[in-house]
């Protein structure tokens, strides 16, 4: 039982991260269509930023605000410069720029920031509580609570501001939308700003338990791809089922079955999805979306 | 950038000297592919930057046998493909003396076969047993096997009265080569293997596969195969999940950076690494001392980075290839490789080394320390 | 997620597209000529390679030059994209070395076989996520490629690991390829019956309707065209020809290790063909080329060589979206007027 325990927490904490991931593809898909493979480098971007800068003297909490911000604007950057000028290129184009993007950023952190891998301090240290007979870092419960606010913020935009309802708007209907006068070249902006800003919240959570380096990105953003996926493309509720689902399969699959293999479940288990329910296992239309 | 300016200085320079009539004679070409890109970058990085600071070196000396040195790199980006190319454009189009490097296993068991049929000496820096194993007429290596890695920790487990132990590799190539040679010289050495886990070197958590272990009853120690962050996010799992078994990693993570990434968890931990790691704490009258010493402040001094055992290993390749050719007094590839099989008493950063035509590599068990981490720092457990 | 919503620019230049591929229909001989040009190029090349390492690296180039045609068929023509196209690559490597190290096939029994099998499965993935659309599939085929390489990497016992495993020489009826200027003219052959083979299929009923509407599946099932199966049996052609390369590859090289399937490895071949020029045959082998030297001639930016390969991939997709060989075509003929 305590053995159950452990892997659910664990589950949980690795599971959050993708939800956090996940929601940063959804956020873009939305918007525009488009698939950002250089969500997972957002993810980097954000532990490697905050990592330096709390190793450079600067107070944790400051550094992370910073990282923030920092990975917002390179988000924006990204939409100004890679993606708007190629706003009538077809899915395929898109797909490498954004993975031409995602090598700029990799390589740019490579040469500036070294090679090493980085630790962020825990934000509120690293005893671990005990529950149960398993154990539970209180940088865990970071994650959990930080992603549960930022779902429930995410929710409130876009029910409730003018710039939210755009996105959602965009998102339904772009011809119609820019007819009602949403300005869609900002609605981009804007969610590629957000989704930059998401992936850098989830890089400094996870930072202080996985460490961080500038190769980091690739596998955090695949797995933040197969849980949108697994969630539905575009669905916010299903970006956190996702990504939750993605975390308990790895690590109850690890515990349980063959550690060898736990990373080939979830591709595994997203082909069949795709296979039996093609639009992931929330995306049922525009009204589940967040 | 720095890179480029330094190459183009040294190209300068180097046109330079071979204006002076005395030094005319053509430089030694010492070809090289390393991974200082991708996954093993933290590997090749530390490589590439010593061979670039003891080719300086060396010709800041006068080079060697009266000859400059001239060194040049390729990066396979840790791809073994690449790195199969890169060897035929040293052996065809720059047409070096000798090959050194091979970061990972892959890069270099995919180069040999090259340097094998184009009869040219190849002294990879990569671990695993296969390379010198059986032995290839032109192949030699500098790091200590994994096997010898395996091998040292049953030795100090059995000092300690333990015979159970529970495995958790990597699945890079280190990893699960490692993995290969633990298992198989497990029995030999009496030690049982009790839990046989894996973990990616990318993965964030490592808890599910140890919660397994920690279910296990009779496990007496727990042994982590793998390179880079993987083993600094296990140690820090493991302190997380309170297991106290006694705690020994490989000599992939030799280096600061992983006591630094695993911060107090790694307070206990052992580990067989080369003596350079504790180059200050070594008695004086050590064989190896002065080497490493040297070594260390060399290479800490131009780079303002931790010393590493990787970019020792480099060295040694260098130095070893360098003292051949003194040796020999040519660089006629097929007396230089009679050279290197002839390597004795050779004090390197790795251990002495003494080679034979059934020894490529010519490091025995000594050359190993069994270290300790201790108040964050790195201390002799013998 | 409605229909709508998702940006189908794929068929947004139908008018102007089916107008030029109408209008530059070529005869015979104006078709043939390149492919012409080519074979005589590729067959006076050795008399200015000056050793084994640029035979090398035109091999390489040439090996990639055929994998990107294939590709550019599903991606250019049928607007398929597929990320996980290196397992294929990799079945077909491993396959030809597993075969022959571990149960002593001979060469092209492997070859052939492990191509055959490469076919049913791909067939058999076509059936079911050829349905799916745009970014599914994009994560279908990804996940596939992955899974291929995690089975490599974990099967030791028969792939070697991580750390790969060596193959040995190919053999067809006695001869024995070993050495680049062996290998050679086996390569270009390849790509010679590549071009040819691959513009015949684009100039085949099916293959003219689907480039002249440029992908538009809907478009093209009005003119009565069974897309679907066109699409299927593309898929398979390009995941057997990415086969057979890895089964030639591997003797050639003699080495491999499961990097050859990897993410990575396809993000490379689908690179090639999109930036040559999507749907272009010429383009492909233009792509092929420029991303199979990119390593060597930036062998000395070491560290930059990633932020230059991802600005070079940028910078085409943006002011070259058609990919560098039919955009520059078009600059031409529009100044030729």
């Amino acid at each position: 039982m305590s053995q159950f325990l452990q892997l659910l927490f664990s589950g949980l904490t690795v599971g959050a991260t993708y939800a956090l991931a996940a929601l940063g593809f959804s956020m873009i898909y939305n918007a525009s269509g488009v698939i950002n493979f250089a969500q997972g480098e957002f993810i980097m971007l954000g532990g490697m930023v905050a990592a330096v800068l709390t190793a450079a003297g600067i107070p944790l909490p400051l550094a992370v605000l910073a990282a923030i911000v920092v990975v917002a604007l390179v988000g924006l950057l990204v939409e100004k410069l890679a993606i708007e000028p190629a706003r009538d290129a077809d899915i395929t184009s898109i797909i490498i720029i954004t993975i031409g993007v995602s090598m700029i950023v990799r390589g740019v952190v490579e040469v500036t920031l070294g090679k090493g891998g980085r630790a962020l301090p825990h934000f509120s240290g690293e005893t671990p509580i005990a529950i149960g007979g398993a154990t539970l870092l209180p940088q865990s419960l970071w994650v959990m609570a930080v992603t549960a606010v930022v779902v429930a913020a995410l929710a409130l935009f876009f029910g409730r501001t003018r710039v939210g309802k755009g996105i959602l708007a965009t998102a339904h209907n772009r011809l119609a939308a820019q007819l009602v006068g949403v300005d869609v070249k900002k609605v981009l902006l804007a969610s590629f700003g957000l989704a930059a800003a998401l992936g850098a919240v989830g890089g400094v959570l996870i930072a202080p338990i996985a460490t961080t380096s500038y190769d980091a990105g690739l596998m955090l953003g695949l797995k933040g791809f197969v849980a949108a996926t697994f969630g539905g493309l575009g669905s916010g509720v299903g970006a956190i089922a996702g990504g939750l689902l993605l975390g308990l399969i790895e690590t109850m699959t690890a515990g349980y079955l063959s550690s060898s293999y736990k990373d080939a479940v979830p591709f595994v288990l997203v082909l069949v999805i795709l296979v039996v329910r093609p639009r992931g296992l929330f995306g049922l239309g525009p009204s589940e979306r967040v | 950038m720095q890179k480029v300016v330094k190459t183009a200085l040294a190209a300068l320079s180097f046109t330079a000297m071979a204006a002076v009539p005395a030094l005319a004679a053509d430089p030694i070409k010492i070809g090289s592919v390393l991974s200082a890109t991708g996954p093993a970058a933290f590997l090749g990085d530390p490589e590439a930057k010593t061979l670039q600071l003891y080719v300086e070196k060396l010709n800041a000396a006068g080079g060697v046998a009266g000859r400059k040195l001239e060194l040049v790199t390729y990066d396979d980006g840790s791809d073994a493909a690449k790195a199969n190319g890169f060897a035929k454009r040293l052996i065809e189009d720059d047409k070096v003396d000798v090959i050194l490097g091979g970061t990972t296993t892959g890069a270099t068991m995919g180069m040999v076969p090259l340097v094998e049929k184009a009869e040219i000496p190849f002294i990879s820096l990569a671990g695993a047993v296969v390379i010198v194993e059986p032995v290839k007429k032109w192949v030699f290596k500098t790091p200590h096997t994994d096997r010898m890695a395996a091998e040292k920790i049953f030795a100090d487990m059995k000092k300690r009265g333990m015979t159970k132990l529970a495995l958790l590799s990597e699945t890079s190539g280190f990893g699960q080569s490692g993995r290969k040679e633990t298992i198989a010289s497990a029995a030999k050495a009496g030690i049982e293997i009790v839990a046989d886990e894996t973990y990616g070197p990318k993965d964030t958590d490592v808890t599910a596969q140890l919660t397994k272990i920690k279910g296990i009853a009779g496990a007496q120690a727990i042994l982590v195969f793998g390179l880079g962050q993987g083993p600094a996010i296990v140690t820090k799992n493991i302190a997380q999940l309170g297991i106290k078994l006694p705690h020994y990693e490989s000599h992939g993570v030799a280096s600061e950076e992983y006591i630094k990434l695993s911060g107090a968890a790694a307070e206990g931990v052992r580990l067989p690494a080369a003596a350079l790691i504790v180059a200050d704490t070594l008695p004086a009258n050590d064989p190896q001392k002065p080497v490493v010493t040297g070594y260390a402040k060399a290479y800490s001094g131009a780079f303002k980075a931790e010393v590493s055992t990787f970019g020792g290993h480099a060295y040694d390749a260098l130095m070893i290839y360098v003292d051949a050719v003194k040796r020999a007094g040519t660089t006629d590839k097929a007396k230089v490789r009679d050279a290197i099989e002839a390597t004795k008493g050779f004090v390197g950063t790795g251990g002495v080394v003494n080679m034979s035509a059934t020894d490529h590599m010519g490091l025995d068990l000594s050359a190993f320390r069994m270290l300790e981490i201790k108040g964050g720092k790195w201390t002799l457990a013998d | 997620m409605s229909e709508a919503s998702i940006p189908t620019t794929i068929g947004r230049s139908s008018p102007e597209t089916t107008a030029a591929a109408l209008a530059t229909a070529p005869g015979f001989r104006a078709r043939h000529l390149p492919t012409i040009v080519l074979a005589i190029v590729l067959a006076l090349l050795p008399l200015v390679l000056p050793n084994a390492y640029y035979y090398d690296v035109v091999i390489r180039i040439l090996a990639n030059a055929v994998l990107a045609i294939a590709l550019n068929l599903l991606i250019g023509y049928c607007g398929q994209i597929s990320l996980g196209h290196a397992g294929f690559f990799g079945l077909g490597a491993y396959g030809s070395a597993i075969l022959t190290t571990h149960y002593d096939w001979t060469a092209p029994s492997a070859l052939l076989v492990s191509a055959v099998v490469v076919g049913l499965l791909a067939w058999l993935v076509a059936r079911v996520i050829l349905r799916l659309k745009g970014h599914y599939l994009a994560m279908a085929t990804l996940g596939l490629g992955i899974i291929v390489t995690i089975v490599l990497t974990n099967e030791a016992s028969l792939t070697g690991g991580p750390d790969g495993m060596s193959v040995g020489d190919m053999r067809i009826f006695g001869l024995r390829l070993y050495g680049e200027k062996v290998w050679y003219p086996v390569f270009a052959g390849l790509v010679v019956v590549a071009v040819v083979l691959a513009g015949n299929l684009v100039e085949s009923p099916a293959g003219r309707a689907l480039r002249a509407l440029h992908g538009s599946e809907v478009a093209a099932r009005v003119v009565g065209i069974d897309t679907a199966s066109f699409k299927t049996r593309v898929f398979v052609l390009s995941a057997v020809v990415a086969a057979i390369m890895g089964s030639l590859t591997a003797h050639y090289l003699g080495f491999i290790t499961p990097q050859v399937a990897s993410f990575h490895k396809s993000v490379e071949l689908v690179t090639m063909a999109v930036v040559g020029g999507m749907a272009s045959i010429w383009g492909s082998v233009f792509g092929a080329a420029l991303l199979s030297l990119l390593p060597d001639l930036l062998a000395h930016f070491e560290g930059f060589e990633t932020v230059i390969f991802g600005v070079i991939l940028v910078a085409t997709m943006i002011f070259l979206p058609r990919g560098i060989v039919p955009s520059l075509a078009r600059l031409l003929r529009r100044e030729g007027r």
